[in-house]
């Protein structure tokens, strides 16, 4: 193993060494990615003219001495925001699924990036709008907990700390921020903009644009060519928009999601409760009375509006990770750990290949997303699922839905690829200790056993002692980035013999879709009969026969 | 006995004249029809894919306004065939196909006459008719029948979901536009068998053709229909 590092080393010109055992500062720089710019005057479905000047507000001259208190002075005339705020799975990170039963959000989910939030809440809870989740003693019932500034801050000034230390070299993080102004701040708040839920939701999986593929940094300021709605220079949409809120509930989960929107807009002027295309574009939004109009009406019956409108994932010049090998964590060089920055992205930033603290990773930009059939349901592998590894990739979220379900429509995704730490023998997935300053936590031990062992602890889950890796998938709907009219994907694209849409069952598309004896017959029988005109006709010619015919 | 030329016992002495045996109407219809067929079967075979080079959503525009286009044609030639009565036509070709059968069968081996010449009111032979009857019965009505419901899979497509309705319909379709094309290229080379190599073609064009007739003929068309006599 070392041998090999040592190769990897000498080869590649940017590999970086760091004396601390993992590059904490880099966590900081990717969580804080998206550039420091106030939010502009950005279009939100919420409420708008103003009626009220925070700066000129008493209460929020401060001083404060921390969040929190800003949090009481919120409170203090928003005197339901509190109650309201805590019903949202912003703060709950706990989600029952309706028509699947399960129990989902952050809390519980084991994903195929950082895989559990559960047991790391003092780094992963960076992003729970709450002050202070570390562990399973968080206050869940005190309003004050709540981050208010988080999503209302304007100035692009405020931040969040990871609620516990790391391990020791991870006391680095975040050295060298300049401290809030928390006057300031609660002064100066607004409705979201985009980098205010880009703060978590660029990030998530532990960096700028690495899980979704669609979300990014690049969002904040968006050409018109990389997304219509976001752009200032085009609709200037704020995330709030389109993603409307009902008492700080928040629509457009994708825990739970609507696969094909069948009521569209509603009558005008009704309130939109949904995050759909559909809920402002409606079901049949092409140009009429074109005849290509109607005919992608009728392909919208099958078809979601993002698989022709966003044609490549990850188009910001902000890459997205598609690959992560668990297995090959815990590499040193002179007992040291490392990075390797090997992928250069299009806005010129390079990420890492190789982490120390993570394994092995691949990147991907401009690439088309993977299309499958989707229902809006998706069956999670949880911590609870007896794993079926017979076929693998095991999907960490599957996605359900056939052609023969008329609710059913063909959506793009992107696909993410991992040797995930499982437990082989138990045939499940584990909750893995990485973060804290303990001497079981994998940032800092790198003994994936007893940070698995200690993972498992916390809920008292049978844990066999064996680690083992399996190739996961997990699929992400793509659903930002949407292009320009002019740049969907074109109809040739799909209706070829290598479509975009290539392996999907129950399809039938022309140019892509035909018989095979059909075609070989047809093209055999006019090509045999152009033979034998051409060959009759010589005859002709060559026994000097003007007339074949007896009579005229 | 509605067939003048066939009817009398002794034949009587024939002259050939020049006389328009197809209709400006027919014409219009023949040819128009010959520029849509070939048009919807350019951009009916880019829409499957034979012909890479041709934008599909180009094609499809094509096929699809090339199609309308032939409907209505086809219903005005519907109305033209009753108007005019001109879907007599048909009928004493089917009735005489027993007498080219027996033609073919043995009257070629005792040296009988072939039963038929083109005459006024008959304009092709009996193969050309078995296969524009083939063409008008079997390939035609299949491809446009074929056509129009898979023009109309908008309104059918839900309907039709998890059953084999669209790939049924587009393979009766693409198998018709085979045959149609395999047809296209007998019937185009057909035309070049007649005296000279363009003569069909430029009867087609001209509508005239000179034609033996009786006296009683050419009387009549005097008469009665002197637009019709040629030079
Ligand atoms: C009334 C006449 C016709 C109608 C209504 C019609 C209609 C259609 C329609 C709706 C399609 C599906 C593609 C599209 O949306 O454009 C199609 C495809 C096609 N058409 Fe036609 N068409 C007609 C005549 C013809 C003719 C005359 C030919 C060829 C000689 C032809 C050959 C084809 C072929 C090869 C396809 C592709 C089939 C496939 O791959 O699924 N069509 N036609």
């Amino acid at each position: 193993m070392r041998s090999s590092l040592g190769v990897a080393g000498a080869l590649f010109a940017v590999a970086l060494l760091f004396s601390g055992v993992s590059r904490a500062e880099d966590v900081a720089e990717q969580l804080s990615s998206a550039p420091a710019k106030p939010v502009a005057a950005q279009k939100s479905s919420g409420l708008k003219g103003g009626t009220a000047d925070h700066s000129k507000f008493e209460a929020l001259k401060g001083p404060f001495a921390d969040g929190s208190e800003v949090t009481k002075a919120c409170l203090s005339c928003h005197t339901e925001a509190g109650k309201h705020f805590m019903k949202s799975i912003h703060w709950t990170w706990d989600y029952t699924n309706p028509k699947t039963g399960q129990k989902l959000g952050k809390h519980n989910v084991i994903n195929n990036f950082c895989t559990n939030a559960r047991g790391n809440e003092g780094m992963c809870a960076q992003c729970h709008a709450g002050y202070g989740w570390k562990d399973d003693t968080f206050d869940f019932s005190n309003q004050n907990n709540i981050d208010c500034l988080v999503c209302h801050d304007t100035t692009a000034t405020y931040y969040r700390l990871p609620n516990s230390r790391g391990h020791d070299a991870c006391g680095v993080m975040f050295e060298g921020k300049k401290p809030i102004d928390l006057p300031k701040v609660a002064q100066h708040v607004g409705l979201p903009g985009r980098q205010n839920c880009g703060t978590c939701h660029y990030n998530g999986g532990g960096g700028d644009g690495v899980k979704h593929g669609d979300l990014d940094s690049s969002l904040n300021a968006p050409s018109k060519a990389l997304d219509v709605h976001m752009s200032p220079d085009g609709g200037n949409f704020a995330c709030t928009n389109c993603h409307v809120s009902d008492k700080h509930i928040v629509s457009g989960s994708r825990y739970d999601m609507i696969a094909k929107d069948e009521k569209g807009p509603g009558a005008p002027g009704s309130r939109r409760d949904i995050a759909t295309c559909e809920s402002c574009h409606s079901s049949k939004p092409h140009d009429k009375p074109s005849l290509i109009g109607f005919q992608l009406d009728t392909h919208a019956e099958r078809i979601a509006c993002q698989t022709c409108h966003i044609p490549e994932i990850a188009r910001g010049g902000v890459a997205t990770m598609v690959d992560w090998d668990w297995s090959t964590a815990g590499k040193f060089i002179d007992g040291k750990g490392y990075a390797l920055e090997e992928y250069k992205q299009g806005d010129g930033k390079e990420r890492h290949t190789y982490w120390t603290i993570k394994g092995d990773f691949k990147w991907n930009e401009n690439f088309a997303p993977t299309y499958k059939w989707f229902d809006g349901r998706m069956m999670y592998t949880t911590i609870d699922t007896k794993i079926d590894d017979s076929e693998q990739p095991v999907p960490i979220n599957a996605v359900m839905g056939g052609p023969n379900d008329p609710k059913a429509r063909i959506w793009p995704f992107k696909e993410m690829h991992t040797r995930l730490p499982w437990d082989p023998k138990n045939k499940s997935l584990v909750y893995n200790h990485l973060w804290g300053k303990d001497d079981t936590a994998f940032w800092g031990n790198f003994d994936m056993v007893k940070s698995v062992a200690a993972g498992m602890k916390i809920e008292n889950r049978p844990f066999s002692g064996e680690v083992g890796f399996l190739p996961t998938v997990s699929n992400w709907p793509i659903t930002h980035m949407v292009a320009p009219k002019t740049d969907a994907v074109k109809c040739g694209e799909c209706h070829t013999e290598k479509s975009r849409l290539a392996g999907l069952p129950g399809i039938y598309m022309p140019a892509h879709s035909t018989v095979r004896w059909l075609d070989l017959l047809g093209y055999a029988m006019f090509v045999t009969t152009i033979g034998g005109v051409v060959l009759h006709g010589l005859a002709r010619v060559v026994m000097g026969k003007k007339k074949t015919h007896g009579e005229v | 006995m509605t067939d003048l030329s066939m009817a009398a016992g002794t034949p009587p002495v024939k002259t050939k004249r020049s006389v328009m045996i197809y209709s400006r109407y027919e014409r219009f219809w023949h040819w128009s029809q010959a520029i849509l067929i070939f048009v919807l079967a350019l951009s009916g075979f880019a829409v499957h894919g034979t012909l890479p080079f041709v934008k599909f959503s180009t094609a499809v525009t094509i096929h699809s306004w090339a199609a309308i286009a032939l409907i209505v044609l086809w219903i005005f030639t519907t109305f033209w065939h009753f108007t005019t009565g001109q879907w007599k036509q048909y009928l004493p070709q089917i009735s005489g196909l027993p007498a080219v059968i027996r033609f073919y069968a043995w009257g070629i081996l005792t040296g009988a006459p072939h039963p038929y010449s083109k005459t006024l009111r008959r304009k092709q032979n009996a193969l050309q008719s078995l296969a524009y009857l083939f063409f008008m019965v079997m390939i035609g009505p299949a491809l446009w029948s074929s056509g129009i419901v898979y023009l109309t899979y908008p309104w059918w497509a839900s309907w039709a979901i998890g059953t084999l309705g669209l790939p049924i319909v587009a393979f009766v379709h693409t198998a018709a536009a085979f045959l149609m094309i395999t047809f296209v290229v007998i019937h185009v080379y057909m035309t070049t068998t007649g005296k000279t190599v363009t003569h069909y073609v430029r009867t087609m064009i001209t509508g005239y053709d000179s034609i033996e007739l009786t006296p009683a003929e050419i009387a009549y068309l005097e008469e009665e229909r002197s637009g019709l006599l040629g030079k």
